[in-house]
């Protein structure tokens, strides 16, 4: 079984309104995905399913062989950490460090252990000259590193990062790009929702396109982006490398640069 | 007579008057004119907006020198209410710009213009053309707090668009929508543009700030470091190194660059790309 199952799940809002509407896929430890999809297609909601912040109206999530109906969202967190879309509905401590060491002090971890994987987490976020700030005071790109942060320094199996491409500059990309390659090296499950197609081709293989509530592929980046009824229906312009092979006549080679170089007389 | 005039301001935030967020700044910008403004986060592009906008330092206390006019009156002496009329200023963050009182998204469009006390039927039938306009037809009713990231967003910029001011300071109104919402929102901003109104806008989606902008105004440590069309700014190799992004096109360019080759012209759009391109494939 992998270690993220989703089996047809369903999220119905208490007022009626259905945010997901029959989603299933797995995945593997170690493996790493990109969700993509307009605003409103249910990508959120579907990840707060695999992290037990929202538990499914019908169908089930199983985390690490669990469902997570089967134990407290608690329980399900430590298995699953989740960086939300706007850093503020998440942030609280009056220090980024007494933010990012606050999950481990509910863990009771202690001091010397927590200060280390607190410092740890934040040399990976390129944060450690803002721990002692009010992370309040940080420019909100900043903000969401300190988000990231608190999810590392738990050290959970998954980590699901929602857009943390939104609104950085080159630096902020290629340091989550870091991140991503860092945790993917310890052997993490790493999700991340984005709405950036060129860092999606630069990063993440495997491809999930949402639209209207459901899946609508979930498969390889080469194929997803070559896929026009696909990025029609999502709503979605494939990122310029696949534009330019298509049209260059390269349609079934992987996106990347290397492979107009190949092809170019000098 | 500029619309937006900026002479030599420099600025710094209240307790950290040794690092100045916003120096030497000249700026003119001309009524009608498109201006981004890019740069790494931190070089001062929000300042800028803050700046201009008379936020800072009239709300942003600070360490404030140099002048700001606004169609060619000095912002210091004008009351920041009074400039509401002429500017319009749509914050980063869309969760902040929302009124906190409309409990629904059409009378969060109708807030500003019933605080200018315009006639019930005029402000009935300006929201409505905005919300035509933005294409907020299915959200009207809806809660502004219970709407998605991207959802406020596009309220919170139809809010200010409704307002009708000659002059738009836009901050990173897209950080926060899918690509379709993004397309519609530039599509939105262009007809603003048409309508004459001058805008000024900090984005980080380089393929539309390329295609939308008369000048781009480029900004590294609080100072201006460049000003001048899309082409000359992308094409300059200090763009990139000093931490803004490219257009796609112009990133893929440099990449086979490093690879011996050339481009006779820096290219900004897929077309200008695979037009350069295509007459060398080897086949």
């Amino acid at each position: 079984m992998a270690f993220i199952e989703l089996e047809d799940v369903v999220f119905s809002y208490p007022n009626g309104v259905t945010a997901v509407d029959g989603v299933s896929f797995s995945v593997e430890e170690g493996e790493s995905v990109a969700i993509v999809g307009q605003n409103g297609a249910g990508k959120t909601t579907t990840v707060k399913m695999i992290n037990g912040l929202l538990r499914p109206s019908s169908g089930r999530a199983v985390v690490n062989g669990i469902a997570t109906t089967d134990r407290t969202a608690a329980a399900t967190a430590r298995d699953v950490g989740y960086v939300f879309q706007n850093p503020d509905d998440q942030i609280f401590n009056s220090t980024a460090f007494a933010e990012i060491e606050y999950g481990l002090k509910r863990q009771k971890i202690d001091a010397d252990a927590a200060r280390q994987r607190v410092e740890a987490a934040a040399e990976i976020c390129g944060i450690r000259a803002d721990l002692e700030t009010n992370p309040y005071d940080l420019p909100l790109s900043i903000r969401k590193f300190v988000t990231i942060a608190s999810v590392i320094a738990a050290d959970t199996k998954v980590v699901i990062l929602d857009e943390p491409t939104a609104g950085q500059d080159l630096v902020g990309l290629n340091r989550i790009a870091g991140i991503i390659g860092h945790l993917q090296q310890q052997g993490k499950i790493v999700i991340t929702i984005t709405h950036d197609m060129e860092f999606v081709a630069e990063h993440f293989q495997r491809v999930i396109v949402m639209a209207n509530k459901r899946v609508v592929v979930d498969d390889l980046q080469g194929s997803v982006f070559r896929n026009p009824d696909v990025m029609r229906e999502a709503r979605l312009t494939p990122p310029v490398i696949a534009q330019a092979l298509d049209r260059l006549g390269l349609d079934d080679v992987p996106l990347h640069v290397e492979e107009i170089a190949k092809r170019l007389a000098g | 007579m500029g619309a937006v005039t900026l002479e030599n301001v420099s600025f710094a935030y209240e307790g950290a008057e040794e690092a100045k967020v916003l120096q030497g700044i000249d700026l003119d910008i001309r009524p009608g004119e498109f201006v981004s403004i890019i740069g790494a986060n931190g070089s001062g592009k929000t300042t800028l907006c803050n700046a201009i906008r008379g936020f800072a330092p009239k709300f942003f206390k600070g360490e404030f020198a140099g002048r700001v006019l606004i169609n060619g009156r000095d912002i210091a002496d004008e009351e920041i209410g009074e400039l509401a009329k002429e500017i319009g200023f749509v914050f980063q963050n869309p969760f902040t710009q929302m009124s906190g009182t409309a409990r629904t998204v059409y009378d969060e469009l109708a807030f500003g213009l019933g605080n200018l006390g315009l006639p019930r039927d005029e402000i009935i039938a300006r929201v409505d053309e905005m919300v035509q306009l933005a294409r907020l037809q299915d959200l009207v009713d809806r809660n502004p707090f219970q709407l998605s990231g991207g959802q406020q967003q596009r309220v919170a910029l139809s809010s200010i668009l409704v307002m009708a001011q000659d002059i738009l300071v836009i901050d990173e109104p897209t950080s926060q929508l899918d690509p379709q919402s993004t397309d519609d929102v530039f599509e939105l901003i262009e007809r603003m543009k048409g309508q004459g109104r001058t805008i000024v806008l900090v984005e980080h989606k380089m393929e539309h700030v390329a295609a939308f902008s008369d000048r781009v105004v480029l900004m590294d440590a609080g100072r201006i470091v460049d000003v001048g069309t899309p082409r000359e700014i992308f094409a300059n190799p200090r763009t990139a190194a000093i931490g803004t992004r490219l257009p796609q096109a112009l990133t893929i360019a440099r990449q086979l660059e490093q690879v011996g080759i050339r481009f006779e012209v820096s290219p900004l759009t897929t077309d200008e790309l695979v037009g350069q391109l295509e007459p060398r494939m080897v086949r």
